[in-house]
């Protein structure tokens, strides 16, 4: 989740805070995380970019709540001589496109510079999924000879002295001994050769999306002019970034150029800061958000939330990145109508609510237990990989989760797995105890379901502690009995019973479970210290045989 | 006078607790003189039911009960044996006294002990300069009156069991000797309950009392009933042994109130499968196949299984496009869709998958149409205090031509009032799946704060249009049911949502909505 702090203070100079202003920030679509004196901190929801940075909020906020509306415009320079970036084919493999822009005229200070480091580190993570959908490098214009290149080199070839560090290293050497290096070099490793940014002269601006050089690679306070570059795998989205990052420069007070993009194919100019043109119809507005509208309503509406509204065409703003179809233009109307002012409305929907017959069998079976006096427990679906080894599982009672936090790293092809960690957990309580469960097990099963090829079967367990066979032979007797089902029984092995007091169940010739007298030996290696009896059984079949 | 009516009232006071006293307490009250160990003894009755009778007389205010805890010596195993027989040195000292010099083996030999046992007695002899070793030989020191007199560990070892601390420093010298020999004596720390008689007490302590007050209600005291016979009168203020019942988990009691009402909104329930395809889990849902949440550190995959797309190619057709170059006047997210990604077979992270299978088999006739879903969710967390691998989800869905932003807004107020919150906040809110999307928070009256408790939305076209053909709005909310779960159960830690311990869930009251 991504937070933004801004001052109190510089928000105090765009906007009157009060109380009613402050909840206007959540209504915005920004909940405040933490508010003290001095700050308050927000949630900027992943589709929201652009309010990554104070100045981007701001310039948002402010239109919410009236001032300066409509769609801001920013005056993109034509690139001056040499503000060119030469791509070579080379990084298509790797890395194959770059968007970049000059912004000059900056007079950064200690806290915009913080706001600028952070809004690139927070675009990283977010819409930069990590840098691997896109990276973002600032560079001072003054220490780099134009044009630059942007351009792919075998690993060792690359020299240069990266951030934080202070000798020379080569591609290579970066990603297995600087730290930074070392956090992303599973972007870079499996490729024979590594993108770099070098200037006219040949030095290295930085190695994307690792790191940037030492020499050129940082913005200071003096810094007047800088260029900036997105590199990536998809050219719509990094354009999108580089419209955020000048646009918020540019809301600090600078000026922004373009840059012409040599392509070996073409050749294309960004920044471009032409809106884009998306329709909107008054009549979807007003279906999907049960209103009224009027076209006049939606003119003073939409400038609010920095678009610009004319006779049915909307002009979006460039730095927004979510504006997929005409349904995120309405929810923005909303956003500015105040969700605090939708008033709501229970439709008159005739529909008849029903419960799933599984539902209703299951609690069925656990209001005839409770009766009996047993506890119904409710265990986690996953199990470990110790209790699975224990309980000696089947090669198809093991399924394994990828990369698991926990101990917990299989499903549960059983609920004996769960009901004995119920019991040895519980080895000091007070006995007897007699307990239920029913849940979700599972079985790899290539045929019955084509789609995971894991059947899933609902499962029914019965234990009590101390307890014989006997004991477990009147639940079920009583059981069967109250939903008038006729069971049968064979005599069976199974692994963890005692031999000659195991039953195999069986209801119409169909095998459903286990009954019987869990073997001391098997107790004791789960630490269980009390006899223990109990009764397995699938519900699937008895689904079956209710009518719903 | 004065005197006189209090006397009177005293006496119909005893009177009424005679008629009180159970037999259990009525054999013991003879003997509440003395002490309590002996009580047992005196009236042949178990120590558990003599503590029992106890108990109630003191809740009569018969009398006064202290427990005390006492460090006590007892005699060990070899302790019990050694003072029927007397100690090893005795027997030696005993030989000696026959014959004032013996060798070391002959004298090991008469003294018929052990290897052992004769060792430590040269040892406690020597040190107490009663005898000399020279040579291979014993000689008797001591005179005839010094061997007539019983030792100090002797003297201890005629007291046991005593309490340590009355015991003089010669004796606790003693006993600091024995402890180093094997199990002769024992210390113990017991807590040792002691009896005061209450003035009422006093006055009815030893006595013996005649009662012919009717115990239980039998078969025979109906047929044979008489007037003028008379029930003994319990102690109802008594305390009795705790009972448990069968009972529901206390989460499946809360999922089924969930339950109710849903089905009291006229919403169907939903089954379906907890393992499915990331098709289903996120690609149906418009989640971008680079999306942070389809990462192995987030959502739990199955290792070593094969997933397959859904049969219906159309559906295929429509979900890759939706995410390509959109569907209906979308623009989608542009990029080239993988159907290996879709195939990947994972544990579902919400019920909304759910929701997708479900609307991908509706037919036009079916609308309108609500629906609901509870049950277990996944996702790959660490477990604390405030996060699980598992949760509960609820989530319905409203699939109607008609249907609105106010109606969701309806809804959910419902929703919320059914589940006990008058009070309740809309707020702006995103999911990759909806648009609009909200929140709804509900005041929290305890910590004076709202809280984050429904989140909802209208589904997007680009989820609508593959699933059901057209762009119907679909309505879908649900509470995060964990959360209220915990808020109103009372407890501060998730993990023991999950925890079934059986105490717990014997004790815990019943979920009261």
């Amino acid at each position: 989740m991504a937070t933004i702090k801004i001052s109190k203070e510089e928000l105090k100079k765009h906007i009157k805070l009060d109380d009613s202003i402050i909840e206007k920030i959540n209504m915005f679509g920004t909940p405040i995380e933490s508010i003290n004196d001095e700050r308050i901190e927000l949630e900027i929801m992943p589709n929201r970019p652009d309010l990554l940075s104070p100045q981007g909020f701001i310039r948002a906020f402010k239109a919410f709540m009236g001032k300066e509306t409509g769609l801001k415009k920013y005056r993109v320079h034509s690139p001056e001589k040499d503000f060119k970036v030469k791509i070579s084919d080379s990084v298509s493999e790797v890395r194959p496109y770059t968007a970049c822009a000059i912004v000059k005229k900056l007079k950064l200070d200690d806290e915009k510079i913080r706001n600028l480091i952070e809004l690139q580190e927070k675009l990283h993570t977010t819409v930069g999924r990590n840098r691997k959908k896109a990276a973002i490098g600032i560079y001072p214009l003054e220490k780099i000879t134009l044009p630059i290149s942007y351009e792919a080199r075998k690993p060792g070839e690359i020299r240069f002295i990266p951030l934080e560090a202070e000798k020379e290293m080569t591609g290579s050497q970066i990603l297995q001994q600087h730290p930074t290096g070392k956090e992303f070099a599973k972007l870079l490793e499996n490729y024979s050769t590594f993108p770099i940014f070098v200037d006219a002269k040949g030095k290295v601006l930085s190695m994307p999306p690792i790191i940037n050089s030492n020499e050129i690679g940082k913005v200071i306070e003096t810094t007047k002019e800088v260029f900036i570059e997105c590199s990536g795998s998809t050219l719509e989205v990094l354009k999108k970034i580089l419209n955020i990052i000048v646009t918020t420069l540019a809301e600090m007070g600078g000026e922004i150029y373009a840059m012409d993009l040599e392509y070996e194919k073409n050749k294309i100019t960004t920044p471009d800061l032409k809106p884009e043109k998306l329709t909107l119809s008054l009549d979807n507005t007003n279906k999907l958000l049960g209103l009224r509208l009027k076209e006049k309503d939606v003119e003073k509406l939409l400038p609010r939330m920095g678009y610009e509204y004319s006779k049915g065409k909307v002009l979006v703003p460039v730095w927004r990145t979510d504006i997929l179809h005409e349904v995120d233009i309405i929810e923005d109307i909303a956003i500015a109508y105040g969700y605090e002012n939708l008033v709501p409305e229970m439709p008159e929907v005739a529909t008849t609510g029903e419960e799933s017959k599984e539902s209703k069998i299951s609690s069925k079976l656990s209001e005839l237990l409770v009766g009996l006096g047993l506890i119904e427990t409710s265990s986690y679906h996953l199990i470990k990989a110790d209790e699975a080894e224990r309980a000696k599982l089947e090669e198809n009672e093991k399924i394994e989760l990828e990369n698991s936090k926990t101990e917990y790293k299989m499903l549960r092809p059983n609920l004996l797995i769960p009901a004995l960690r119920t019991f040895a957990e519980n080895k000091d309580n007070e006995y007897p105890q007699r307990i239920f469960e029913i849940g979700t097990t599972f079985r790899k099963n290539k045929m019955n379901s084509a789609e995971t090829g894991i059947k899933e079967s609902e499962h029914l367990i019965i234990a009590t502690s101390p307890s014989n066979f006997t004991d477990m032979k009147q639940i079920l007797d009583y059981l069967t009995r109250m939903i008038d089902i006729k069971y049968e029984l064979k005599e069976a092995k199974h692994e963890h019973l005692i031999e000659g007091r195991t039953g195999t169940i069986l209801i119409y010739n169909k095998p459903i479970g286990y009954i019987g007298e869990v073997h001391p030996e098997f107790l004791r290696e789960w630490n269980i210290k009390m006899p223990l009896s109990i009764i397995e059984i699938s519900l699937d079949e008895i689904f079956n045989k209710f009518k719903a | 006078m004065k005197q006189d009516k209090q006397k009177s009232e005293n006496k119909i006071e005893i009177n009424e607790l005679i008629e009180k006293l159970s037999p259990l307490e009525i054999k013991i009250i003879p003997y509440l003189k003395e002490p309590v160990e002996k009580i047992a003894k005196k009236t042949g009755l178990d120590s558990v039911s003599v503590l029992r009778a106890l108990r109630f007389l003191e809740n009569k205010n018969i009398i006064k009960l202290k427990t005390i805890s006492k460090t006590i010596v007892e005699l060990g195993v070899n302790g019990v044996y050694y003072k029927k027989n007397s100690l090893p040195e005795r027997k030696v000292l005993a030989i000696l006294e026959q014959n004032n010099h013996l060798p070391l083996e002959e004298a090991k030999k008469l003294s018929k002990l052990s290897e052992n046992e004769f060792k430590v007695s040269l040892g406690v002899l020597k040190n107490k300069a009663l005898i000399t070793l020279f040579g291979g030989k014993i000689s008797l020191n001591a005179t005839r009156e010094e061997l007539s007199k019983k030792s100090l560990e002797e003297q201890l070892l005629d007291l046991l069991p005593i309490e340590k601390n009355k015991l003089s420093p010669e004796l606790n010298y003693a006993l600091d000797n024995l402890r180093k020999r094997k199990n002769i004596v024992e210390i113990k720390d017991k807590s040792i309950i002691e009896l005061e008689l209450t003035p009422t007490g006093r006055e009815i302590a030893g006595k013996e009392i005649k009662s012919d007050f009717l115990e239980e209600v039998t078969p025979e005291i109906i047929r044979d009933w008489t007037r003028g016979k008379k029930f003994r009168r319990y102690d109802i203020l008594a305390p009795v042994p705790q009972i448990n019942g069968g009972k529901k988990h206390f989460v499946n009691q809360a999922i089924n109130y969930g339950k109710k009402i849903w089905l009291e909104l006229g919403f169907k329930e939903m089954t379906g499968p907890k393992i499915v395809s990331s098709f289903w889990n996120f690609d149906a849902l418009f989640t971008a196949q680079d999306h942070p949440v389809r990462e192995i550190h987030d959502t739990f995959f199955i290792k070593d299984v094969e997933g397959n797309l859904p049969a219906n190619k159309e559906l295929i057709k429509r979900v890759k496009e939706a995410h390509e170059s959109g569907v209906g006047k979308s623009r989608g997210w542009h990029y080239s869709w993988n159907e290996n990604a879709a195939k990947k077979v994972l544990i579902r992270t919400h019920t909304t998958a759910l929701s997708a299978i479900t609307l991908s088999k509706l037919k036009k006739e079916d609308l309108p149409a609500k629906y609901f879903a509870i049950g277990k969710c996944f996702r790959n967390e660490t477990v604390d205090w405030k996060h699980g691998f598992e949760f509960n989800q609820t989530e319905g869905i409203v699939i109607d031509p008609n249907a609105n932003l106010m109606h969701l807004i309806g809804y959910l107020k419902e929703f919320a009032r059914k589940m006990g919150f008058d009070k309740i906040k809309i707020q702006p809110s995103y999911f990759p799946y909806t648009e609009p999307s909200l929140e709804g928070l509900v005041w929290n009256e305890e910590r004076k704060e709202w809280v984050e408790v429904l989140a909802a939305g209208i589904f997007r076209p680009e989820v609508t249009i593959p699933l059901l053909g057209t762009a119907i709005p679909v309505l879908a909310w649900g509470p995060g049911f964990d959360r209220l779960m915990m808020a109103a159960y009372q407890i501060a830690d998730m993990r023991e949502l999950y925890s079934n311990n059986i105490k717990k869930l014997r004790n815990e009251p019943i979920w009261k909505k």
